[in-house]
């Protein structure tokens, strides 16, 4: 039986690293549950078999009934009856299955009926299922809405929602507008309170809402009247069960077909005010956009796992010339490659999640006790390399989905532009990933400031005293001199934009994707250190490194504070 | 609101037939079970379904599985409990081995007077042996109705359940009274998926024959604080049985002779693509009735 997680030692790999102790020993707070739940572990090792024994459940899963049913739901797609979503067959069959099987609520405390498993797990589970089927991934994935509720909402909140998403009650973030897409802080949809019910009440247009017509929503809205930024927003979470809410219609797209993308209208929808008013955007959909941003991170991985297999399995079995394709250097460089990029794009994703995993794990605790005052330094530092290594896995991951998926097409020639084999769809569902929960250009906004202000390099310091194997030490070497390079090319970008403002933004990506290039090389090079398998996945990332970085560095070098003139004729040019 | 039920559903660890390799027959003519994976026959996982659908119907049943086999098969019970059964009985012995139908359904039949149960579900046939008669003996042994080839039930009365049954040429729906012994077919609905949290329940779960020489890991350490994670293990003495009549002593089954078989292709015909050859292909298909 085919199975996504036992046919993938990478993943395996990824579960099994030393982190893991501390972030287990976070999760568990020195295994309290194991008294009051009869799922709960005794231990380090008996939580270690448990999330192995999930994963692999997942796996099956995934192998035998999510990815059998996507070529389906892909021609299928979802429909609008009756101001209602009506999900593909297939899709209605991968519903029921996840939840008989229990994959709701991953990461929720045990106490509304979770399994109270790390991030790490989540995020793994989320790319086996979006290798399986990318759009149905972000049906399931939204699951991680009630994560910010479980930080931000009341107790009362927590009770009656979080048990509903445990028993498998779907999600959705309901903010984008049709004027307000990556400006959020433009939203319009309007929250009043109203005396007589004693309640919120929604009104106005949600627009592009990924699977809209889930049983719980969290919608932003604007609730201080007469404000227009980001500073009269405030969020709310909306159960459907309490009507006031219709699909008008739901879009026709490229890919992801599967996952029906909403247009919502809300009219009087009673709805519950979570947090503080005013906080909405700044803080609790931040912090839902930074989830969901690690999510598509995974989401990417699943692809890029896809697109590699399809194209391993094609470039051998397809003849030319007598021989198999894979035999000609053209397809076994790309093919390559490929492997590389996908095995860092997943690299760099489980090193943000166990970030983040920690940073959260310490907030969740600072609501139950005071921390330590090293315990505070160490959700400080967790923190800060969160919130630059989410935006960067998003960037990475999704860029490198693209261009895996479109090499997939490539390496299947005439076949891969026909519907026969599944890369034609991978290039499509793969065209948003570097698009929603924030486009390419805004991850760079978002990440740009980790560069300039040293919180990346302040983590390669890490890497670069880590112990590495003695064949590696050459790759090490020339890391450690790609950063000074990128150090100065970092330092001449702010200098010359002191003088010219814009200059930064428009090398913003390149400096954020050289420091990609080589933490993800890093990463590699550390695993190769292990493990004789990654050996020429590193010296590939190293290779790819250093060529990216060269070309960046002579864009950089050759670029005046002048040439800002260059890019802005257009702006004039309509 | 219906009555609990105490279910017990009739489970055989098999050989994977499914895939069979060259060595899948030993020279004696029995199954080489050490060249097969080891699986939950597949019809018992429908039987499986069909007795969990049931619990969730009745409020308070209980779904216990009873197998009969090696050590190794306590693994089928595992599996079941992390779809929803409460426990299960192993039924191990060597004074078992080499029994025929016979032999096994009067050990199981044994086993199943001293559990006691409101309701026995079996799958139609094993894919080992695919005779289909344990069930059907099983029900004789202990004086049961019995209802084959069942696909679903349909309704749950109170002591008798209405059930409908996927014959060769349609349907027959029949009543039953209870206690009754039901086979199931493979038409009827699929088992549901192994539950997270029922794996993280009862992944411990063990038999005491698993647990020797094991006093020291977390899993003896959880058996014997959990209840509910011992899976009953019984072995011929602890059943009510006369040994007479089990394994080969109790097995009339003799086998005479293996012998290979090689599937040889019919004649065959070589048709060109000419319109008068393609004519009378049709003719003779439209003459046999295999079209039209």
């Amino acid at each position: 039986m085919a199975n996504f997680f036992l046919d993938n030692k990478d993943l395996q790999y990824h579960l099994e690293h030393p982190l893991m102790r501390k972030i287990v020993e976070l999760k568990e707070r020195n295994f309290a549950d194991k008294e009051r739940f009869d799922d709960a572990p005794q231990n380090f090792e008996d939580a270690m078999d448990s999330y192995r024994r999930v994963m692999t459940l997942t796996g099956e899963l995934c192998a035998d009934v999510i990815a059998p049913n996507a070529e389906g739901v892909d021609k299928e797609g979802p429909r609008v009856e009756n101001d209602r979503v009506v999900y593909a067959s297939g899709t209605v069959e991968n519903m029921k299955a996840v939840n008989a099987a229990g994959l709701d609520g991953i990461t929720l405390p045990r106490r509304f009926g979770g399994l109270n498993f790390p991030l790490t797990c989540f995020v793994m589970a989320n790319e086996m299922v979006a290798r399986a089927d990318t759009g149905f991934e972000n049906i399931w994935g939204l699951q991680d809405c009630a994560e910010t509720l479980n930080e931000f909402a009341s107790e009362e909140q927590k009770q009656k929602y979080l048990p509903m998403v445990c028993k498998g009650a779907t999600c959705a973030m309901s903010l984008t507008e049709p004027d307000a897409g990556s400006d959020l802080g433009a939203a319009m949809l309007k929250a009043t309170w109203s005396e007589e019910k004693q309640t919120w009440l929604l009104n106005g247009v949600k627009r592009f809402i990924t699977n809209g017509d889930g049983d719980i929503s969290l919608v932003l809205a604007r609730t201080e009247e007469g404000t227009a930024d980001a500073r009269g927003l405030s969020m709310f979470v909306y159960d459907k069960n309490d009507g006031g809410m219709k699909v008008r219609r739901i879009e026709s797209k490229l890919g992801i077909k599967g996952s029906p993308t909403c247009e919502l209208i809300f009219t009087d929808a009673p709805a519950e005010l979570v947090g503080d008013r005013r906080m909405g955007l700044i803080k609790y959909v931040m912090s839902l956009m930074n989830a969901a941003r690690l999510g598509i991170g995974a989401q990417s991985v699943g692809l890029c796992e896809a697109a590699y297999r399809e194209s391993l399995k094609y470039a051998h079995e397809r003849r030319q010339f007598g021989v198999d394709i894979i035999k000609f250097p053209a397809i076994s460089e790309m093919l390559s490659n490929m492997r590389a990029r996908l095995r860092g794009a997943r690299a760099l994703l489980y090193e943000t999640s166990r970030f983040v995993e920690i940073y959260k794990q310490y907030a969740h605790i600072s609501h139950e006790r005071s921390l330590e005052p090293e315990e505070r330094a160490e959700m400080k530092r967790y923190n800060r390399l969160a919130d630059a290594f989410t935006p960067l896995v998003k960037l990475m991951a999704s860029e490198w989905a693209n261009a895996l998926a479109y090499d997939a097409v490539q390496i299947h020639g005439g076949s891969g532009y026909m519907k026969d084999y599944a890369c034609e769809r991978l290039y499509r569902d793969a065209r948003v990933l570097n698009i929603y929960e924030g486009t390419s250009q805004m991850q760079v906004v978002a990440a740009i400031n980790g560069v300039t202000k040293g919180t990346f390099m302040e983590q390669v310091s890490q890497y670069e005293v880590l112990e590495y194997s003695a064949d590696m030490q050459p790759i090490v070497e020339s890391l450690k001199a790609l950063r000074a390079r990128v150090e100065a090319m970092a330092e001449r970008v702010e200098t010359i934009n002191k003088e010219y403002p814009q200059y930064k933004d428009f090398h913003a990506r390149r400096l954020v994707e050289s420091v990609g290039h080589i933490i993800i090389t890093y990463l590699l090079a550390k695993q190769a250190s292990e493990v004789e398998e990654y050996k020429s996945d590193a010296k590939l990332l190293a290779k790819q490194t250093e060529a990216y970085i060269a070309s960046a560095e002579v864009y950089i070098n050759s670029s005046e504070g002048s040439d800002v003139a260059l890019f802005s004729e257009v702006q004039e040019q309509y | 609101m219906n009555k609990a039920l105490k279910i017990v559903v009739l489970a055989k660890q098999v050989p994977d037939t499914r895939n069979v390799g060259r060595d899948a027959m030993t020279p004696e003519g029995s199954v080489n079970r050490a060249a097969l994976p080891a699986i939950f026959n597949p019809e018992d996982l429908n039987a499986l379904e069909v007795a969990l659908r049931l619990k969730d119907e009745c409020v308070g049943s209980t779904v216990h599985i009873l197998t009969m086999g090696p050590l190794r098969a306590a693994d089928i019970i595992r599996d079941a409990m992390f779809r929803g059964a409460d426990g299960g009985y192993l039924l191990t012995d060597r004074k078992f081995a080499g029994s025929d139908t016979l032999a096994t359904s009067y050990a199981l039949s044994c086993a199943l007077r001293q559990i006691g149960a409101d309701l026995i579900v079996a799958g139609r046939q094993a894919i080992d042996g695919d005779t289909a008669q344990v069930g059907p003996q099983v029900a004789g042994w202990l004086g049961l109705p019995q209802v084959t080839y069942a696909e679903e039930i349909e309704q749950i009365k109170d002591s008798s359940l209405v059930i409908r049954r996927r014959l060769e040429h349609g349907i027959e729906v029949v009543e039953s009274p209870l206690p009754a012994v039901i086979t199931v077919c493979s038409t009827a609905a699929e088992v549901r998926p192994q539950n997270a949290r029922l794996i993280l329940k009862y992944k411990y779960a063990a038999t005491r024959s698993e647990l020797i020489g094991d006093n020291e890991s977390l899993r003896a350490e959880m058996v014997a604080e959990r209840d509910y994670l011992n899976i009953v293990e019984f072995s011929a003495s602890d059943v009510e049985c006369d040994e007479s009549q089990l394994g080969q002593a109790g097995s009339p089954t003799k086998v005479k002779m293996v012998e290979d078989v090689v599937f040889q292709a019919k004649e065959s015909k070589v048709l060109t693509a000419s319109d008068a050859d393609i004519e009378g292909l049709m003719v003779e298909l439209m003459a046999s009735h295999t079209l039209g």
